[in-house]
């Protein structure tokens, strides 16, 4: 069985470029479809709380899967041949990159990976902006009156202290969820 | 900083990092900057930039490997091993206790009010992010580039888009325009 996991997530990890929401059917299709080890509702709770709990979606739906099928050793051998391919790959892309750095074309081509990735965290920022605001995840679902005020009141409290006095990223998000606490549990 | 607590430091730091990235790999940027760039001075932004870049072509997570290679740059084969370990470490506990009661979980409305707040200010990091490093773009002055990134934006949000088409066709236009330079241009090009 663990076997099995290995080689499912292996296949996953590999497959899996551009990270995030593009990755779910490909997860879905290996897991639900094809292996059968959770049913299709299970699915949808597994991306809610990758959601709502912190790490990568892909290392979450893993870790969850594979405690499941085989308990924490399931989860731990899920977890690291999802991860595996993408490291090994990352790391040699990284040497060769530093190794032909004076080379002008493989300069050239590191600066335009450089700007369009910009350009994909610049969406993926969105998305999660307009999930903030009006709790839809595509600009097409979006209802400019259902605006969550207290969220843009956050948004614009934390962005002012972050680049104004420079405070941290965990501080500030935990100021933030205790402020969230209040805020939401009053309105 | 000596080895062993340099160590210590990429251990805490992951651990910490991988517990607060919530809302998909992206965060993690912002993260890194903060702590690897601004505060320990263990690399410059464009090599972020670049170290993001990279993250992103490749398969997998993209946090595990922008997180494996920040490691890798302040620290060597060990500093790899640490940054894999340790972001890995923070959401298989996690998930191995929700797993255990996730419908409760799921259902508990301080909580979600908790995450709630806590999802406006990963926005606003990703905001504070994006602002920086469009300006460390625009002051290459290549017409290409703050082309490139607001082009990248709408082909994956408005147009959809697959990802490793939108990374292609951009080292393509890259490589394009230098041919084009070096063929018919007087100027030196920018390398």
């Amino acid at each position: 069985m663990i076997i099995q996991l290995i080689f499912t997530f292996l296949k996953i990890g590999m497959f899996s470029i551009g990270g995030g929401y593009a990755i779910i059917p490909l997860i879905q299709e290996q897991v639900v479809t094809q292996q059968g080890w959770i049913g299709e509702k299970v699915f949808t709770d597994i991306i809610t709380i990758s959601q709502m709990t912190p790490g990568p979606l892909a290392v979450n739906t893993s870790t969850f899967v594979g405690i499941q099928i085989a308990g924490i050793p399931g989860a731990i051998a899920a977890t690291c041949s999802c991860v595996i391919s993408g490291v090994l790959i990352s790391i040699l892309l990284y040497e060769f990159f530093k190794k032909y750095k004076s080379s002008q074309y493989i300069f050239r081509i590191l600066n335009g990976l450089k700007a369009s990735s910009l350009g994909l965290i610049m969406a993926a920022g969105l998305t999660i902006l307009l999930l903030t605001f009006f709790g839809a995840s595509d600009y097409h679902d979006v209802n400019l009156w259902n605006v969550d005020l207290v969220a843009v009141a956050l948004f614009c409290a934390s962005l002012f202290c972050m680049r104004k006095w420079k405070t941290g990223p965990v501080c500030t998000m935990l100021v933030c969820g205790v402020v969230g606490l209040f805020a939401y549990s009053i309105f | 900083m000596k080895k062993p607590r340099l160590y210590l430091w990429l251990c805490g730091v992951n651990l910490l990092i991988s517990a607060f990235t919530f809302g998909g790999g992206y965060v993690v940027v912002p993260m890194i900057k903060k702590y690897y760039v601004t505060q320990k001075h263990l690399f410059t932004e464009p090599e972020l930039m670049e170290m993001a870049a990279i993250a992103q072509s490749s398969p997998g997570a993209i946090a595990i490997n922008l997180s494996i290679l920040a490691g890798k740059r302040a620290a060597g084969t060990m500093g790899v091993l640490i940054s894999g370990v340790c972001s890995l470490i923070p959401p298989i506990i996690i998930l191995s206790f929700v797993s255990q009661w996730y419908a409760a979980f799921s259902a508990n409305p301080y909580l979600a009010a908790v995450l709630k707040g806590m999802q406006a200010c990963v926005a606003a990091m990703m905001a504070d992010l994006i602002l920086n490093m469009y300006q460390a773009i625009l002051k290459e002055k290549s017409a290409l580039l703050c082309f490139l990134a607001p082009a990248a934006f709408i082909a994956c949000f408005f147009l959809n888009i697959n990802v490793i088409l939108i990374l292609l066709a951009s080292s393509l236009m890259c490589l394009l325009t230098l041919f084009w330079k070096l063929r018919f241009g007087k100027e030196e090009p920018a390398a």
